[in-house]
């Protein structure tokens, strides 16, 4: 059921606010993690002066995402001479986009009832709960698979319309990685959706709410570690970040498949980049890490294995399921970044014999048991 | 051009890899627990409010660790009476290979002695190479550098410029190696 529109309205601006905010914040969390990592400080040096007094808010650093801004907004906005004009306008834009797209899908908190919340509402709202999720689709899962397989269509656009031979390679390395980790990450997920028996994320998240053996929390995760494992690492691959950046590997093909783009259009690709982490982080919360969902948390409260019982007002479940996804996305991130600090980069011949010989495999393996077992479930079952 | 084809020298210390190591993910996790660890270390540190880094901050924070005979920012050293020992001879401009020192002699009827004394005596750091030239070329031991280098930095190639007044009196120092005597009917300071 979706929700009626004003509702809907708060859940695109929440939903574009916190991606936008994303964005920014994670360039910000990025260079201090790799510096703290690296026993440094990281940049801290930009401020913002309060006017008419001498008051400079450093802040540990966080504007410096503003002054990149900035900087991307006020530089030459380069025209290359390119081979196709709206193809290259288009690049950008066509990354970008799908990428915001994806979280229309994503549940970010559990359900919300605003005749509760606000008891000036509940005469046109009544008791009706509402889930927290810009759009429920049946088809959740797939919308997500549709929206992030465009953005190969952007890079694509944006290395075979920059008529430079760099970036023509890093759209064909970007082209063929992304559809070799495709895949990889759809076969992982083929054996959660053979256990939860439904693609709709909302559904997916609501039966993660319960507990395996009365004490694990019923993610996915417990339920598919392996596939939790290939996901995250098939989906690093997608965001073609270290050590899967070969499309656009700066020792190699200067900046790839956006090597002609410049000013706020080579923006709109690295922002991309870095709501895709959000993205990226979010979906695995979402699958594996049961979404908005506390172990023993539902949507009346507290309920400890035991029986003990807390009853929790309905505002301040709104609010702690919302805050628990938030600090899961945001502790995925963290990780994210970990990885792409740590390790090395692929060489390509290894990096797709990575994605056919070494995932592959394990996927249809993982997927092979899972199948089995379900059968074998069911059969007991009937 | 030989025909041979090409055979890549072996070594002897070559690395091999077991089933472990190709197998990646063990490792790969081994190298996140490193750099993990020394994340977590070093947030602890900074979340309980020591510092979690080992660089300093520049301007604000200095080190203690400066070598004895470190160049730093010149000073003026005093006579006795305070005035700058310096005769405003030009040695110290002159072999200058910076060209960054600039002095403005003038003349001082009441000390017979030394009636040179410069009026002006800037040194402009946007362009000091701290060579220690200067301080070599110094007939009078009128010129040093000190091992620290504080204030230095500057937003403003204008306001890099340090006169006369502040090279005699942030470090003082009298100790000179060529004493002259005091003049007889000793002014103020200048």
């Amino acid at each position: 059921m979706n929700a009626p529109l004003p509702l809907t309205v708060i859940y695109v601006v929440y939903a574009l606010g916190l991606l936008l905010t994303f964005g920014t914040i994670l360039t910000w969390v990025e260079r201090k993690q790799a510096a703290v990592m690296a026993d440094r400080i990281g940049a801290n040096r930009a401020y913002v002066r309060i006017p008419f007094t001498q008051i400079k808010l450093i802040w540990m650093g966080l504007f410096h995402g503003l002054a990149d801004g900035i900087k991307m907004l006020l530089k030459e906005d380069f025209r290359a001479v390119p081979y196709d004009r709206v193809a290259y306008a288009l690049g950008p834009w066509v990354t970008f986009i799908p990428v915001m797209l994806v979280f229309a899908v994503i549940p970010f908190g559990g359900s919300v009832a605003p005749g509760r919340l606000f008891p000036l509402l509940a005469g046109s709202y009544g008791d009706r709960a509402f889930p927290m999720q810009i759009a429920s689709l049946d088809a959740g899962l797939l919308v997500v698979f549709a929206f992030s397989g465009l953005t190969i269509i952007g890079t694509m656009l944006a290395g075979w319309s920059s008529a430079n031979k760099f970036a023509l390679l890093g759209a064909l390395r970007a082209g063929s990685q992304l559809i070799s980790y495709e895949l990889v990450m759809g076969l992982t997920i083929v054996g959660l959706i053979l256990i939860y028996g439904t693609v709709d994320l909302d559904a997916i998240v609501r039966q993660q709410s319960g507990t395996v053996l009365g004490v694990l929390p019923a993610w996915g995760i417990c339920y598919q570690p392996f596939a939790a494992l290939l996901f995250l690492t098939a989906a690093i691959a997608e965001n073609k970040r270290i050590p899967f950046d070969l499309p656009e590997a700066e020792s190699e093909l200067i900046a790839g498949y956006y090597t002609e783009y410049s000013a706020m259009k080579m923006g709109l690709f690295m922002f991309a980049e870095f709501i895709e982490i959000a993205i990226i982080a979010a979906l695995f919360t979402t699958l594996f890490l049961g979404g908005y969902n506390l172990p023993w948390l539902t949507d009346a409260g507290f309920v400890l294995p035991g029986g003990h019982a807390f009853a929790l007002p309905h505002a301040l479940v709104v609010v702690t399921q919302m805050l628990t996804f938030l600090l899961k996305v945001l502790l995925l991130c963290s990780f994210q970044i970990l990885v792409r600090w740590t390790l090395p980069r692929f060489r390509w011949d290894q990096l797709l014999r990575f994605a056919w010989k070494f995932m592959l495999p394990l996927a249809l393996v993982n997927l092979g048991v899972t199948v089995a077992a379900v059968a074998w479930l069911r059969g007991l079952a009937a | 051009m030989s025909k041979q084809p090409h055979v890549r020298r072996r070594y002897w210390n070559e690395p091999s890899m077991g089933w472990w190591e190709r197998a990646y993910v063990f490792e790969v996790g081994r190298g996140l627990g490193i750099t993990g660890g020394v994340f977590l270390r070093n947030m602890w540190k900074w979340i309980t409010g020591r510092k979690g880094a080992l660089t300093t901050y520049y301007p604000e924070e200095k080190r203690a660790d400066y070598a004895p005979a470190n160049r730093g920012k010149h000073l003026l050293t005093q006579r006795p009476d305070g005035r700058p020992q310096c005769v405003a001879c030009n040695m110290c401009a002159t072999v200058c290979p910076a060209q960054c020192i600039e002095i403005d002699a003038a003349f001082d009827p009441d000390d017979a002695s030394h009636p040179k004394y410069p009026a002006r005596f800037e040194i402009d750091y946007s362009r000091c190479v701290f060579c220690g030239l200067c301080v070599e070329a110094c007939p009078e031991d009128a010129i040093r550098m000190a091992p620290e280098t504080p204030d230095l930095p500057g937003f403003d190639r204008d306001r890099m410029w340090v006169g006369r007044d502040e090279l005699l009196s942030w470090n003082p120092q009298r100790d000179v190696a060529k004493p002259y005597p005091v003049a007889r009917d000793a002014g103020p300071p200048r």
